[in-house]
């Protein structure tokens, strides 16, 4: 069956052209686009997928605003039927914000925009958008953010670790991050929040193709499943 | 009925921006600055009948986030259109 994705596009989205590309690249089928204002998402889908960008100008908190939009609802209903989710960037900080995943996004430690590609260590690879890794593979994938310094308390974060959900870790972070954690997924593996952007290093002429592992991770894992 | 709604962040969590302003205050020549934490303040206007909890509903549901934040409900005094003397 054809791989069916929805891209969510909010007032403020900038890396929703670029997704929907490396979807593509990895699924052979276009996303289907969503609008923040809809009510609802196409039905039967295999993915939810939010992009990076400045939501509504990152009004009152990054992704706050967004996380409250009408789709947002329709969103958080299918995660918890299960579809998949992943949010890149502004993505990962609205699915934080609208409560699919512990946590929140800070100020960077340094006050400064981030903007470079870094190592990531894939620290779980047994998850729908991970599988294709090799366990504590090391992978280079493009950041750029200002708000991406990662938080939870201690007894969340130890039962992040516990359980195998931070899926990526920074190397060489620079952002402050609590124990360096890039990505984490929620209790039941489905929905994937990171801050660096693999489908900025889906094609050779990015200068890197280590983001094309986890586009085809979620679209094999699925067709497959 | 105006409302004044403190946005702050909860002790332990790191402040940039208020490390940022504590440096530069040090760097005017103010000293005796021992710490910064910047917040927000949101000014409501609301109708007479809101409730506290309805208030509360709010910081809890959208102005503050309660990972990182704490709000204080700070309800203000109508201050009302003077009388000219």
């Amino acid at each position: 069956m054809a791989f069916r994705a929805a891209l969510v596009t909010f007032p403020g989205s900038n890396c929703d052209r670029d997704l929907a590309v490396a979807l593509r690249n990895a699924s052979g089928e276009e996303p289907i686009r969503v609008w923040h204002g809809n009510a609802e998402l196409p039905e039967q889908l295999d993915l939810i997928a939010l992009p990076g960008g400045f939501s509504y100008g990152d009004y009152l908190r990054s992704g706050a605003m967004a996380a409250h939009s009408p789709i947002m609802r329709a969103v958080v209903e299918a995660a918890g039927r299960g579809v998949p989710v992943l949010g890149i960037c502004n993505g990962f900080q609205v699915l934080t914000e609208a409560g699919l995943l512990p946590g929140a996004l800070l100020h960077n430690a340094g006050q400064t925009f981030i903007c470079r590609t870094v190592p990531l260590r894939v620290e779980n690879n047994h998850s729908l958008f991970t599988h294709r890794y090799a366990q504590n593979q090391e992978i280079r994938i493009p950041v750029a953010h200002h708000d991406g310094n990662y938080f939870a308390d201690e007894a969340t974060l130890d039962r992040l670790e516990g359980a195998g959900r931070v899926a990526f870790r920074y190397l060489s972070a620079g952002n402050g991050s609590r124990r360096d954690i890039a990505g984490i997924l929620n209790e039941s593996g489905t929905v994937l929040g990171l801050m660096p952007h693999p489908e900025r290093a889906v094609d050779h002429d990015h200068g890197g193709i280590d983001g094309l592992a986890l586009f085809e991770g979620a679209v094999r894992g699925l067709v497959a499943a | 009925m105006k409302v004044r709604i403190h946005v702050s962040l909860k002790p332990g969590v790191l402040d940039p921006q208020g490390r940022a302003v504590h440096h530069a205050l040090e760097g005017l020549g103010f000293s005796g600055v021992q710490d910064v934490r910047v917040g927000r303040l949101i000014e409501l206007e609301v109708v007479e009948s809101t409730t506290h909890d309805a208030l509360d509903a709010m910081c809890r549901g959208l102005l503050a986030n309660m990972v990182i934040e704490n709000y204080r409900i700070e309800p203000m005094p109508d201050a009302g259109v003077q009388e000219p003397a």
